[in-house]
């Protein structure tokens, strides 16, 4: 146990170490929100990845492929194909024409109170139920690694240290964080494929004979079939419509994660960080690639646990992943276990401590910038008082998750994650493409959108069998993905809200701006420069 | 300095929808920008490649969990051994997606950057954009 332990403590001090030396160089609002817009695109690449393959990708899909079989690679399939809806519609407007957040490219047509406090909720709701999933999944496994510390200690260790690196780092720690856990992770990732394929010869037929053999109690299913997590032969009800809940949930599943990767303001926010939107584009591509490969892979870690350790064993679906590296090094209380359980522990929790950190630098910049800075004092604020309230707004966050994830030991990672791509889908997806690409959308329709998507999709998440939160038998809502319900009626209530604000009088100024949003956000025209252009401008003030 | 004017300008405004003389003078220089040749010219191009694109991919994409849910035993027929369809179906959305990627950053690169930067000249001629 005193190795693994090692092992996390080093991974661990190196993060700190990183957080101390940007600490130094983060003065200025731009450094704190954007690393001074200094990052390169391979470098925002790698930090993409680093913010996006989170405890829901390294333990939740591992542990959902490794009990489900199959069903759970769709988790993998639909986060990767994301990013094309991040590529081709959203990377590049956001860049040219953002400053800090989502809601500086709504506020830029849209008057700046109602919409910037609508968005600071929506990025709040999306980026809770994001950190929670991190939580819980670190809770487990330093709960796994010193059985000493209960799951609710271990979740207010994590709470603790993530608060540390945004508080003092800022985007700048929060990028070299994410760069190094990146890196480690890919890296542990290659290392446990490799030994996967090992004890099949190396050859992927062998391994898939031996997939399927492991067949599901419930549905008969071997575990190279579709139909395990989400069972054929169940209907749901669509008003008129009676379909297959199998097919439903996929789809609906998939909706979600294709559309919600654009709406979440953590990756957004990974955007301003690079100075050019060419930058942006490029560093989408780097994104994609390690991505891609990193979730390929999932494929040897899920079936792998499946085949090699088994569901008897893991026990907790978030520990099929460090439960397979403990038997590859070579089973319990041998040294190798310990030392590839050790390893993959504290790739586990880099990687959780870095995505943590930059949900928490998400939502405080939502709380601080929009909520505070542009509402309550109107926009009149110097740039110190920002930061500082930024900071106190991520220990507020970081303490409200630890107060939750407490009381779920249990839930998936995977899963609760999938809950804020609905969130993210719903209701930001609409409201940015509207802002960018629809001339009559207005304030009163941005406002619906953001606080009616987001209100549905939570509701129907609560009333649904997902989360557990009715009892399992007779949910009112029957689907565990609520997206392909919610996100329509994320675009209807953005679409009824616009029409609404145009019966009350119109919103000039939503209309005159279009132009100018449409002008700049594809061509870049006065898109916010690096900050060595900036850190002029208190000088010349 | 202009940049903190423009932020100010769109943050803090006590009637929202009011406008003043000077962003009315400067609202009629973007329409005109966005009705100008060069701008025309870089939306074609990017509409052209981005529409299909975008259609392409969500088919492609929802095909497989409708193919999962609605032809189960096809999705289920072994091509290599126990490899079946559903999982080469899967990894190849993997390279669908890598290759939809590389071949729009490279248009971008070579095309619409271009284009845009045409748009930024004009722009910059025309006293908008700081």
């Amino acid at each position: 146990m005193t190795t693994t332990l090692w092992i996390t403590a080093i991974v661990v001090a190196i993060t700190l170490g990183i957080t101390i030396w940007a600490a130094r160089q983060t003065r200025t609002t731009v450094q704190f929100y954007a690393a001074g817009r200094k990052i390169k695109g391979w470098q925002n690449g790698l930090a993409i990845a680093g913010d996006y393959m989170s405890a829901a990708s390294f333990l939740g899909i591992a542990g959902l492929i490794a009990f489900n079989g199959y069903d759970g690679f769709m988790y993998s399939v639909g986060w990767l194909v994301a990013y094309l809806t991040v590529l081709l519609l959203i990377a590049e407007p956001i860049r040219n024409t953002g400053k800090y957040t989502m809601a500086d490219v709504l506020s830029y047509r849209m008057s700046a109170g109602p919409t910037r406090s609508a968005a600071a909720i929506s990025t709040l709701a999306v980026s809770g139920f994001y950190m929670i999933a991190q939580m819980v999944g670190a809770g487990v496994v330093l709960h796994l690694l010193v059985p000493g510390f209960s799951f609710q200690l271990a979740v207010v260790i994590v709470g603790v240290l993530m608060i540390g690196y945004v508080v003092l780092g800022g985007m700048i720690a929060t990028t070299w964080v994410q760069i190094v856990k990146a890196t480690l992770l890919m890296a542990g990732a290659v290392l446990l494929s490799i030994m996967v394929l090992s004890h099949f010869g190396f050859n992927p037929v062998r391994f898939f004979d031996a997939i399927a053999k492991v067949v599901d109690t419930k549905s008969k299913l071997n575990f190279t079939q579709p139909g395990i997590l989400y069972p054929h032969g169940k209907h749901v009800f669509l008003g008129p419509l009676t379909l297959d809940k199998s097919t439903i949930e996929n789809v609906s599943l998939g909706m979600a994660l294709i559309f919600g990767t654009a709406g979440l303001p953590h990756i957004l926010m990974r955007f301003y960080t690079v100075p050019t939107a060419r930058a942006a584009r490029n560093s989408v591509g780097w994104a994609m690639g390690l991505i891609g490969a990193f979730y390929v892979m999932t494929t040897f870690l899920g079936f792998g646990a499946a085949v090699l350790v088994g569901k008897a064993k893991i026990g907790n679906t978030n520990l099929a992943a460090p439960k397979l590296a403990e038997f590859l090094g070579g089973g319990p209380n041998s040294f190798g276990g310990e030392l590839l359980l050790g390893f993959i522990s504290a790739v586990a929790f880099a990687t959780i401590l870095a995505v943590v950190a930059g949900l928490t630098l998400a939502a405080s910049s939502a709380f601080a910038h929009d909520f505070w800075m542009n509402v309550i004092r109107g926009g009149k604020e110097s740039e110190s008082e920002q930061v500082t309230v930024a900071r106190i707004a991520a220990v507020g966050v970081g303490v409200i998750a630890v107060l939750v994830a407490i009381n779920l030991p249990t839930a998936n990672a995977a899963q609760l994650v999938a809950a804020a791509f609905a969130v993210a889908s719903s209701g930001n997806l609409p409201v940015i493409l509207f802002t960018l690409f629809w001339k009559r959308f207005n304030t009163v329709g941005a406002v619906c959108g953001l606080i009616g998507g987001t209100a549905v999709s939570i509701l129907l998440i609560v009333l649904g069998p997902g989360l557990n939160t009715v009892p399992a038998a007779h949910p009112a809502f029957a689907l565990s993905n609520p997206g392909i319900v919610s996100i329509p009626l994320g675009f209807i209530f953005a679409i009824v809200g616009t029409y609404i604000g145009e019966a009350l009088g119109g919103d000039q100024r939503a209309k005159a701006m279009y132009p100018e949003i449409a002008v700049r956000s594809q061509t870049g025209v006065g898109a916010e420069p690096s900050s060595v252009v900036e850190e002029r401008i208190p000088a010349a003030v | 300095m202009e940049t903190r004017n423009r932020t100010a300008g769109r943050g803090i405004r006590g009637d929202p929808d009011g406008r003043s003389g000077t962003e009315a003078a400067s609202a009629s220089k973007w329409e005109a920008l966005a009705a100008s040749t060069e701008f025309r010219r870089l939306i074609t191009a990017k509409r052209n490649f981005i529409i299909p694109a975008v259609v392409f991919f969500l088919v492609y994409y929802f095909a497989l969990p409708l193919g999962n849910g609605l032809a189960p035993s096809l999705m289920n027929t072994k091509i290599i051994g126990n490899i079946n369809l559903a999982y080469l179906f899967a990894l190849s959305e993997f390279v669908m997606a890598w290759i939809l990627a590389a071949v729009y950053i490279r248009r971008a690169n070579r095309v619409f950057d271009p284009l845009a930067e045409a748009v930024r000249r004009l722009a910059a001629r025309m006293g908008l954009g700081s």
